[in-house]
């Protein structure tokens, strides 16, 4: 069942529950980011009104920096404004930003430890009829093996929202990955949000299985826990938008209560959320786990829905990780 | 900046010198690190750190401060022995460089040690850090000025023609970015590994206003920065014909010393010649 403290959308499993896409509230995020905060800058690689820029920039002409298609440079031009008391966002898609400029922020941001947030943008395959040239696949795990950089995924609209806010009042690196595509948006303004902190959304009692998942495929894990209720399997899910610093305490905490683990992203199964998550258990308490999410192949065209079907990150094959996973607990 | 009398640009040459001296033998204790860079800059470093830059060695974090960013990072030592002697840190400590523990990183990391503004090695992303510095400086109404010292070999880099376009399309005229064109990069000449000219006309066709100096004539750094700091309707990039390797005779213009230190013998010759500055003193101890 919902858990009760997570305060969702009470119209989470209703046809009519709001949606947007969660650039949408990195858009809104900076605009409050910016009202709060006058240091903080937004730098944009000529995606401004698809990255969602276009909002700070109506607000704050005179903080808004174009950088035209040279993501390298807008890394680097950050990296001179962190040091030197501004809060830079810079916003492009995830496959040019992280993606083109990454020893950029490797040397310039990280290891400088510049104040410098890193957004990337039309993240995962649901992007669509683009094509593989756009679906970041790779983002978590590049951003995730750089020391002094945290990664966040929010899940919705609202949660992309706060993360931004959030990321604009600590110091330091911050890489967080939107999508395009509208989603469901199941949490409310009055659901929790801490960086590095993971909350269970769905807690079945006598869990068998813990499903630990981040960004809008999350809610695909919760339409699969409704499914498995029906069927008397009891799950718990997790909502783990910080995929670095890792809750470890709290995966620890689901996954020995459950015995087994179901990890959910939008992302290939090679370096991001799942193999985080096994690093853990497998120094804290090993046990059986299945990968949902890009199966090291490239994206390609299609629709949102069908290309998530397509590769495998829909709630059936959620279900179907989890039965196969408990014949093995 | 006070007026230059003589006996200024004397000293500023006799602490170049003594500059010089001390790249030799941190190369030498190092055992490893780049020899022509660092000797083909030390003029420009030390009229830098000696009389151009708005500086306080005693509070490097200073708000107002100028800043002094080095985009090719791999030629700290003159960098490192600038700041040593300008007072930064203990001069005993240069010794230390490239070793486990060092406050003197191979290439040059920000926060280890004062007055090091940027992390830097990797090439070509020095000059949009500059950018980004002078912009912030800009909408702070702060009046420091920022000095990129680039490298030729860096202008192969696509990050470095981003960011000469962002900085002309920006009129940041707070940023001077100075060109130690020595000619040499790791693999040979550049104009046989990636032609770069004409430099000047690159540069004056992205809206830049181009000096080119004699980069170990003290006077000539010194008169081509006032110039700079008088344009202010676009930025400024002074590219310092420079000798790599300048003052080790046997070092000078040759790129093999691009990306070695001297071994010992090398290196006491190396002292000698400067010590006697080429043999014009007969003792090394006069």
């Amino acid at each position: 069942m919902i858990n009760k403290i997570a305060k969702l959308n009470k119209k989470i499993f209703k046809a009519d529950i709001e949606q947007a896409p969660t650039r949408d509230g990195y858009g809104k995020g900076l605009v409050e980011a910016g009202e709060k905060d006058k240091n903080v800058v937004v730098l944009c690689a000529d995606l401004t009104e698809s990255t969602r820029s276009h909002w700070f920039k109506e607000k704050f002409p005179q903080r808004f920096i174009e950088m035209g298609v040279a993501e390298q440079n807008m890394a680097t031009v950050a990296a001179g404004l962190g040091i030197s008391g501004k809060i830079p966002f810079i916003s492009s898609y995830a496959v040019f930003s992280p993606g083109r400029n990454w020893e950029q922020i490797r040397t310039t941001i990280a290891y400088n430890d510049s104040n410098v947030k890193i957004c990337g943008a039309h993240a995962g395959v649901s992007v669509g009829p683009d094509g593989a040239t756009h679906q970041a696949i790779e983002d978590i795990a590049t951003m995730r093996a750089m020391p002094n950089m945290k990664v966040i995924v929010p899940c919705d609209a609202i949660e992309a929202q706060k993360a931004t806010i959030a990321a604009a009042q600590i110091y330091g690196p911050v890489y967080f990955r939107f999508a395009r595509e509208k989603t469901p948006i199941f949490t409310t303004e009055n659901s929790s949000f801490e960086i590095g902190k993971a909350y269970e959304i769905w807690a079945g009692k006598n869990p068998q299985i813990a499903i630990i998942g981040a960004g809008p495929v999350l809610y695909n894990a919760l339409l699969a826990a409704q499914e498995l209720e029906k069927e008397k399997i009891s799950v718990i899910v997790l909502n783990c938008h910080t995929i670095k610093p890792l809750d470890e305490k709290k995966i620890i905490e689901v996954a020995k209560k459950c015995g087994a683990v179901v990890t959910v992203e939008e992302h290939n199964v090679i370096g991001g959320l799942g193999s985080a998550v096994a690093e853990v258990l497998a120094k804290n308490c090993p046990m059986p786990m299945e990968f949902i999410g890009m199966q090291d192949t490239f994206g390609e065209s299609g629709e949102p829905d069908d290309l998530i079907e397509k590769y495998g990150m829909g709630a059936k094959d959620i279900i179907k990780a989890v039965k196969k996973v408990i014949k093995k607990k | 900046m006070h007026p230059l009398h003589d006996k200024k640009i004397k000293f500023l040459e006799e602490t170049a010198n003594l500059i010089r001296q001390d790249i030799i033998k941190m190369l030498v204790e190092a055992g490893s690190g780049h020899s022509a860079g660092p000797l083909g800059m030390t003029d420009i470093f030390t009229a830098l750190y000696f009389h151009i830059l708005n500086h306080n060695p005693k509070d490097p974090n200073w708000a107002d401060r100028d800043r002094l960013v080095l985009s090719n990072g791999h030629i700290c030592p003159v960098q490192y022995a600038a700041l040593a002697w300008a007072g930064y840190f203990p001069m005993e400590e240069m010794m230390t460089l490239r070793k486990l523990g060092s406050r003197l990183q191979g290439h040059p990391h920000r926060g280890a040690l004062p007055g090091v503004e940027t992390t830097s090695g990797p090439l070509g992303s020095g000059l949009s850090q500059s950018a980004g510095i002078a912009l912030a400086a800009k909408m702070d109404n702060k009046k420091y000025h920022i000095y990129c010292l680039m490298s030729d070999g860096e202008h192969d880099a696509g990050n470095t023609w981003e960011a000469a376009m962002f900085i002309g399309k920006n009129k940041l005229n707070n940023l001077i970015a100075i060109i130690d064109r020595n000619n040499i990069q790791i693999d040979g000449f550049t104009e046989d590994i990636m032609p770069l000219e004409s430099l000047r006309n690159k540069y004056e066709s992205f809206d830049w206003h181009v000096l080119e100096i004699n980069g170990h004539d003290m006077r000539d750094i010194i008169a081509a920065v006032n110039e700079a700091k008088a344009v202010f309707e676009k930025p400024t990039v002074i590219i310092a014909h420079t000798i790599p390797g300048k003052d080790v005779s046997f070092m000078e213009s040759d790129f093999a010393w691009h990306g070695i230190p001297p071994n010992k013998d090398q290196a006491k010759a190396a002292l000698a010649e400067l010590r006697t500055l080429g043999g014009k003193i007969k003792s090394e101890h006069q």
